[in-house]
């Protein structure tokens, strides 16, 4: 390779990125501020002025507040004792704990409709104690809003502070009691502050799932209204450019939290010495231990109800659970019914290319992103790296509405096509949401891969592409492979960009999923939600699996 | 004709300059070590030559032809790596048999290849085994298997024991030393550590700084470096500061620390010296000489060497038979009349 091309690609990469990720965005903060070729304040001004409008971005705010909180309290703690404390079922309640993070948005979301819900579970077991006709409780607005983001989305600080236990050096904390630090001491002098880069990413992790959240608040939400929600009303009113505007604040509001995240959480303190995972520490009294392991248990169980009722339902025959506490008929036809009926499986071979497609071309991105972004230090590799990443940070429903604005006028010099309306608008989508996951992890990839083997191939004779075919690409296949399997999985799973830009014919399986629900057919809204989530265990599987190998 | 040659090779990184100027022949057949200590610029010079690196100015040629511009892949230099580079992901015979897709060579041939250069370190059978499953000492050796096997015209080894623990280290510098004389292949040798160099080497190329102070047998540098540092970093010395009082024929004549040495160095020196002197340099003396006391001893097998603080304030190490004098005695010391240099006093 000439250095003409070599300087070339990574500027071309940057000039496809920027269209990608960036200009739709631009597009959208440039039509806030125009209407009909005029530039206007009028959207602006409309949303200053309407209380729904403040409302909606204060409730977004302190909704992602209170989900950090919760969601810290609850992941936190349970990684610490599931990693240092020793009870009966440690291992298994370790991997239950991290299923949430299997479970795409709106699946979760159902299987806690099937649980909390007036006809769920729960609701029929007291309408069925009391003999009562009518639910005990409505399961909406903020609570059961924060409910499910707490008890889903603790699972962000749970895997991560994990992660950094498992690479935890013992003996920091041998050197702590040999120096005299009791147990309490050497938990707040040693251990939190090397956890505090986990702790600081999982509290922006929540921050930012929580203001994207579309699926909880539209479905439980009832007359509460957060900006995601908002913006899609607003746009079904026909109001475009207030849309725009509250986009705009959405993505600021992200931004602010990225911001804040990247001051707290420092660059965290790194161990120097070898990591060794600290081995549980045996709890010797027997009661102790069993107490423990009764909590854990208890809480395991809770969190994990929904997915147990979603399991449920998918074996139960629609409308033969109404009134008891347990069904009172088993069936798999709901399966059968996703087999056997062309209008139920459709969806699924839909959704199934469109992430598949996306994936690939994610893949094939990011993979070239991440060789031309070898060098950190070059600052063409850092444009790409933060290009790559930024619709990690943007919440979906506005990468929708971004996509959406860009690509509904056709003026080919400032790369906008109409794709509004055709197959191909929503694969493109998912590819968006898929970059920043693959790319962020190719970068990595190829970061760590040693140079001496590139030149050790070179000294050996082998020119350009002999070298990455033999020897670049197969070091990064496991990992190549895990990233595009999430990626995927975000694709097959999503609901909040696919609701803003499906078509007849693009019509996905999440879609699919709430009108079965509208429809009453509960089985096989479950039966969908069991597949994906399914799915999505495999694939985290071998995302897993690539990772460690990587 | 000479094997590898460097004329006026220089390299900067920036505002750094890691390579000045350096011109050395390596002859046909020859083993040369580049020794320096860390940061002096030889594995850079290394990497200049197997072309992984770009020289801002000079030639470089290899078997008389110039490389200087030529990419990596075309110089046909078969490079051991610190940490072995070996493909994590192919076996034994997928590595060292990776370098010899250009020889037009069919399956057999080139199984047949590895099998001969597997054979050379000791590694016949291994052809099927992972890589990563093997030790550190058989990787070392697929490393070296893997950079003959398509006959390179010269071998260039970047700390290729480093990896390795102290006896293991001796056993395999033994068998690299055996092996490359037998095959009788141009080799540039990067190290840090002397004795590395002093078994390997015929010849010796001491860095410091990106420049080379100084090339010869590691006889000629022990017996006269041509600059302080190489005195210091090629054996031990111990440093006085001295004063030109007369010359002989082939020696200065230098006042220090009260005795009077007999010193090689440049005959036009003047005036006041660095004396850099040797362990045998000085000894102990039941008659008259400078007198001391014994700071501490260091065991030296056959030999001790002890530390003396001269009455003059200076401090000088001297060998002695084991057992010659306790940590503390009052001592006389005495110049032996070799193993002393002058150099003119560093600005």
């Amino acid at each position: 390779m000439t250095s003409t091309v070599r300087r070339a690609v990574p500027l071309l990469l940057l000039c496809g990125l920027a269209w990608l990720v960036v200009e739709p965005l631009a597009i959208v903060a440039v039509e806030a501020v125009r209407r009909d070729g005029v530039w206007t304040l009028d959207a602006v001004r409309a949303f200053a002025v309407e209380r729904n409008e403040w409302r909606a971005a204060w409730n977004s705010l302190w909704l992602a507040v209170a989900s950090v909180v919760l969601g810290t309290l609850l992941g936190v703690p349970l990684a610490l004792v599931t990693r240092l404390a020793d009870f009966p079922g440690r291992r298994i309640v370790a991997a239950m704990l991290a299923l949430p993070a299997v479970l795409p948005p709106l699946v979760g979301v159902v299987a806690f409709l099937f649980l909390y819900g007036e006809s769920g579970v729960f609701a029929r077991a007291i309408m069925s104690a009391t003999g009562s006709e009518t639910p005990p409780w409505r399961f909406e607005g903020a609570g059961a809003v924060l409910l499910i983001h707490a008890t889903t989305m603790y699972v962000y600080p749970y895997l991560l502070v994990r992660a950094t236990l498992a690479t935890f050096d013992t003996a920091l904390l041998e050197a702590a009691t040999a120096l005299g630090a009791g147990r309490w001491r050497a938990m707040r002098s040693i251990v939190v502050p090397m956890l505090r880069p986990a702790i600081g990413n999982g509290a922006l992790l929540i921050a930012l799932t929580s203001l994207a959240s579309f699926s909880a608040p539209y479905v439980f939400g009832g007359g509460f209204r957060v900006l995601p929600t908002q913006v899609i009303s607003t746009r079904l009113n026909g109001d475009v450019n207030v849309a725009m505007v509250e986009t705009l604040v959405l993505v600021a509001l992200a931004l602010v939290a990225l911001t804040m995240a990247s001051r707290l959480g420092g660059t965290g303190v790194r161990g120097v010495g070898r990591g060794i995972a600290p081995s549980p520490r045996v709890e010797r009294h027997g009661w102790r231990r069993t107490i423990t392991g009764v909590a854990i248990a208890g809480l395991t169980v809770w969190l994990l109800l929904p997915h147990l009722a979603l399991l449920t339902v998918s074996f139960v025959p629609s409308g033969a659970w109404t009134t008891t506490a347990l069904p009172s008929a088993w069936t798999s036809g709901n399966y059968i019914a996703l087999i056997a009926e062309p209008a139920r499986w459709r969806p699924f071979g839909t959704s199934l290319w469109m992430a598949g497609l996306a994936a690939s071309a994610a893949a094939v991105i990011a993979l070239s992103v991440a060789l031309a972004a070898r060098d950190a230090r070059s600052r063409t590799s850092r444009w790409l790296e933060a290009a790559i990443a930024l619709p990690w940070a943007v919440p979906g429903t506005a990468y929708a509405i971004a996509l959406a604005t860009m690509f509904s006028v056709s003026q080919p010099f400032a790369g906008r096509f109409i794709l509004i309306g055709t197959l191909w608008l929503l694969p493109l989508a998912y590819l968006v949401r898929g970059l920043p996951i693959v790319g962020r992890s190719m970068i990595t990839a190829v970061r760590t891969l040693d140079p001496a083997l590139d030149e050790a191939a070179t000294s050996l004779g082998a020119g350009a592409w002999r070298r990455f075919a033999t020897v670049t690409l197969p070091l990064l296949v496991p990992a190549l492979a895990g990233a595009v399997a999430l990626a995927f999985v975000t694709g097959l799973g999503d609901f909040m960009t696919s609701v803003i830009l499906y078509t007849y014919d693009t019509r996905p399986v999440s879609l699919e999923i709430l009108g079965a629900i509208r429809q009453g057919d509960l089985g096989v809204a479950a039966a969908y939600g069991v597949v994906i989530t399914l799915i999505s265990s495999v694939a985290f599987g071998l995302a897993e699996r690539g990772r460690r190998s990587a | 004709m000479s094997g590898v040659r460097l004329d006026q090779v220089a390299k900067r990184f920036g505002a750094t300059a890691v390579v000045h100027d350096v011109s050395l022949n390596v002859a046909d057949g020859e083993l040369v070590a580049l020794l320096g200590p860390s940061g002096s610029g030889k594995t850079t010079l290394l990497r200049l030559v197997a072309g992984f690196e770009q020289a801002d100015h000079g030639r470089i040629f290899l078997d008389g032809d110039d490389v200087t511009t030529r990419p990596a892949l075309e110089r046909r230099c078969g490079m051991v790596f610190q940490h072995y580079a070996l493909f994590p992901h192919m076996d034994v015979a997928g590595n060292v048999g990776y370098g010899l897709a250009s020889e037009r060579l069919d399956r057999s041939g080139v199984l047949a290849r590895v099998r001969e250069v597997l054979e050379l370190v000791d590694l016949a059978g291994y052809e099927r085994r992972p890589v990563t499953a093997l030790s550190g000492g058989q990787q070392q050796r697929v490393a070296l298997a893997r950079a003959l096997a398509p006959r390179p015209r010269v071998l260039l080894l970047d700390e290729p024991l480093s990896n390795l623990d102290p006896s293991l280290r001796e056993r395999t510098r033994r068998e690299l030393r055996d092996l490359v004389r037998r095959i009788g292949i141009t080799t540039v040798l990067v190290t840090h550590e002397q004795e590395e160099a002093f078994e390997l080497a015929d010849r010796i190329a001491v860095l410091h700084r990106g420049r080379l102070e100084q090339v010869g047998t590691p006889q000629a540098l022990y017996a006269s470096p041509a600059t302080p540092f190489v005195a210091g970093f090629v054996g031990r010395t111990s440093r006085l500061v001295g004063r030109v009082i007369d010359r002989t024929p082939d020696a200065l004549v230098v006042e220090a620390s009260g005795m009077r040495w007999y010193a090689t160095g440049d005959a036009t020196l003047t005036g006041e010296v660095t004396l850099l002197v040797r362990p045998e340099g000085a000894a102990l003396t039941p008659d008259t000489g400078a007198a001391g006391r014994v700071l501490r001893r260091r065991f030296g097998g056959a030999v001790e060497y002890l530390a003396v603080a001269l009455d003059s304030g200076d401090e000088l190490e001297v060998v002695v038979a084991p057992g010659a004098a306790h940590d503390g005695a009052h001592v006389m010391i005495r110049p032996t009349g070799v193993g002393a240099f002058a150099f003119a006093v560093e600005p």
